[in-house]
């Protein structure tokens, strides 16, 4: 067949109301054929009658169109039509069930309540159901205590081993730059009262007690939360969870367990390590600007840091990683449905578990201060 | 519709020659040669990993062979530049093995995007195709506004396929279109892919491990076996030749339950056929004990052979 152009040609005659078509009822001329019958259908009152004779092909596109017509029209009649035709007209007629394209939506106004209404519902259920899996996970721990086979150290060393030792590199890194530019940037405002060597307990201080840990357990969060989160959830979504449930192991005991264990027996190791490339960052910049010579900087270190800022930045870490592994892993235990649940509850995960860090972080803060440690 | 009918004398639809395809040092098919007629009904069978579902990915583009040439409607697949590659992909369906449904969209949107894609038609229109594209695959209205999760496995199938039908192709890939499936639904879809290629004169490409499939629906059957198609026949003529894979593929026992049913089928649709116009009555009468003696052992499909005579 050559490639003719779209021959819809719709033809009214005086007597009749008869509207002939020509030429192909494709889906690909359905746009044009479709304005022209209602511009045809427009002239005419009443039943129409449709001659089809001449059409070299219909597809269900077409056989629609027809359709439509003859049904909206009560007594129209068709001409002309072949076998096949009839038979397709016949499959799209048994078809014609209309059917929503996207579940209904309501007004704006109540649209937007029921959406507040459904977020606040979320925000106290996920403050209940993750209070519950802190639960949960205590009691794993317990029983886990006192049974024979005991914590899955395995899992656990994998779990260090993944979340400790593979952060290194980008927490020293981002540790050592940042105790450059806080003893740089510190460095320009006290020289405007001669006071340069009090950077040295500008980036002690601050690294020990706060920053050190503070933004290691951002880093963290950012890398173990949305781990933990992505991983069970795509297990849950492969129904491994549910073989775990079946074989008769805990998934709390299996997946949450090592994971908590690992982040708090690591967030300290890792929170001095990013204390220790700070100091070096911070001495460094104070060595080569300021020309403090290293044994003169820890010397000073030494004097103006106290112990306590030393305990009091270790002894937030694990409070950390159990907030930044609990969250993880209960946002992964929370995927349900498809794929795209996944990517939502990692978003979750981090997010929470970053401002869960930042909350703790400034209750350690005034806790600390209030006990006389300042 | 099959092979001795006028159709078979055009040129064929799909035309693969010498296709190669490597995987690292493994090769899947090495000079592979096909051609799928217009108007009919193909069955790929083979073994697992004999590379069926690579030759479906290699025909629509998706995999590119190492050598070998494969023609479309007359135009070679590789090499094309990006419009004709979409008036080519406009002219087939695909429906993958698990559905492939974009789980972000309802069903009824789902087969709204080919058409938002290629048409400008009006918004009633669009609508109503997709209404009676997915009445036509037999997903009740109600599915239109769901979300593939919220659907079971056959009805996500039959989803895919009102997506795979949204443009009138005149080709249609399936892949294992009735796996997972339950066998009275499985013998629901075969009926209705049969008559959806009636109706619509497609030209089905159909990978199936299903043996009653095989049988009811498809004019042919290519099987690969030793990383080539080895034959491309009816079913009952495959059973007959000499080739180790095939005689244990057809004539072991589910093979030869399913050519019981089959045989039994055949001689009731004929008599419906002859009472009730239209291959569709014909299809859904043997639709209805298709499944009893597929599922039944092999002993006992014989003694169905004469059971519903009597009912």
């Amino acid at each position: 067949m050559s490639a003719a152009p779209a021959t819809t040609s719709v033809t009214l005659t005086r007597e009749g109301n008869q509207i002939s078509l020509t030429g192909r009822l494709t889906i690909s001329r359905a746009e044009a054929l479709e304005q022209d019958l209602a511009a045809a259908l427009d002239a005419i009152e009443g039943p129409v009658t449709l001659d089809i004779l001449a059409v070299e092909r219909m597809d269900t596109v077409g056989a629609w169109l027809v359709h439509r017509l003859l049904r909206d029209r009560p007594g129209s009649t068709l001409e002309g039509a072949s076998a096949d035709a009839v038979r397709l007209l016949a499959e799209v007629k048994a078809a014609d069930v209309p059917c929503i394209m996207r579940p209904e939506s309501r007004p704006f106004f109540r649209r937007e309540l029921e959406r507040l209404g459904a977020y606040m519902f979320e925000f106290f259920n996920t403050i209940g159901a993750s209070l519950a899996f802190i639960g949960i996970t205590l009691i794993a721990a317990g029983r886990a205590l006192v049974s024979r086979r005991g914590f899955r150290w395995n899992s656990v060393f994998i779990q260090m081993e993944q979340t400790g030792v593979n952060a290194l590199g980008i927490i020293g890194l981002m540790s050592f730059l940042v105790g450059i530019v806080i003893a740089q940037q510190g460095a320009v405002q006290l020289r405007q009262f001669g006071a340069d060597v009090f950077v040295i307990n500008l980036v002690g201080r601050a690294t020990f007690r706060e920053l050190g840990i503070l933004l290691t357990a951002i880093m963290v969060a950012g890398r173990s939360a949305s781990a933990f989160a992505a991983q069970i959830g795509a297990m849950k979504l492969a129904e491994e969870v549910d073989a775990m449930r079946t074989i008769g192991l805990d998934p709390v005991e299996v997946l949450v367990l090592p994971r908590v264990i690992a982040l708090m027996l690591m967030m300290p190791l890792l929170a001095f390590f990013a204390s220790v490339l700070a100091v070096i960052g911070g001495g460094l910049f104070t060595w080569i600007s300021l020309d403090i010579p290293p044994a003169t900087f820890v010397q000073r270190i030494r004097e103006v840091v106290p112990m306590s800022d030393f305990w009091i930045g270790l002894s937030k870490a694990p409070a950390f990683g159990l907030v930044i592994a609990v969250i993880g892993c209960f946002q992964g235990f929370q995927v349900s449905g498809n794929a795209e649940s996944v990517g939502y509850r990692t978003t979750l995960a981090v997010v929470q578990s970053i401002f869960l860090v930042i909350v703790l972080d400034a209750f350690f803060a005034v806790f600390y201060t209030q006990l006389g440690f300042d | 519709m099959g092979p001795t009918s006028p159709a078979a004398l055009l040129a064929p639809v799909i035309s693969v020659r010498g296709l190669v395809n490597r995987f690292g040092d493994q090769t899947v098919h090495d000079g592979l040669d096909l051609d799928v007629l217009p108007g009919e009904i193909l069955g790929v069978v083979g073994g697992s990993g004999s590379g069926k579902s690579v030759l479906m990915r290699s025909i629509i583009g998706l995999q590119v062979p190492a050598e070998g040439r494969i023609e479309v409607f007359g135009r070679e697949v590789s090499g094309i530049d990006a419009t004709e590659n979409k008036e080519l992909t406009r002219q087939w369906g695909i429906l993958f093995q698990g559905g492939a449904l974009f789980s972000g969209l309802t069903v009824a949107e789902n087969v709204l995007v080919p058409l938002r894609e290629y048409f400008n038609l009006s918004e009633g229109l669009m609508a109503e195709i997709a209404s009676y594209k997915i009445a036509m695959v037999g997903l009740p209205a109600e599915a239109g506004p769901k979300y593939p999760s919220e659907l079971s496995g056959g009805m996500k199938k039959r989803a895919a396929l009102a997506r795979s039908l949204a443009l009138d192709p005149k080709l249609l890939f399936l892949d294992e279109p009735t796996a997972g499936l339950d066998p009275i639904a499985a013998d629901g879809f075969d009926t209705l892919i049969r008559t959806l290629a009636e109706t619509m004169q497609l030209t089905v490409f159909l990978i199936t491990h299903d043996l009653d499939t095989l049988h009811a629906i498809c004019d042919r059957v290519a099987v690969i076996a030793d990383k080539k198609i080895i034959a491309v026949d009816t079913v009952s003529a495959l059973a007959k030749l000499d080739h180790p894979w095939m005689q244990e593929y057809f004539n072991g026992p589910r093979g030869r339950a399913a050519a019981a049913t089959a045989k039994q089928d055949g001689g009731r649709a004929a008599a419906a056929t002859a009472k009730q116009d239209g291959g569709r009555a014909a299809a859904a009468t043997a639709k209805q004990d298709g499944d009893r003696a597929a599922a039944a052992p092999p002993g006992l499909a014989k003694t169905h052979e004469t059971g519903p005579e009597s009912s």
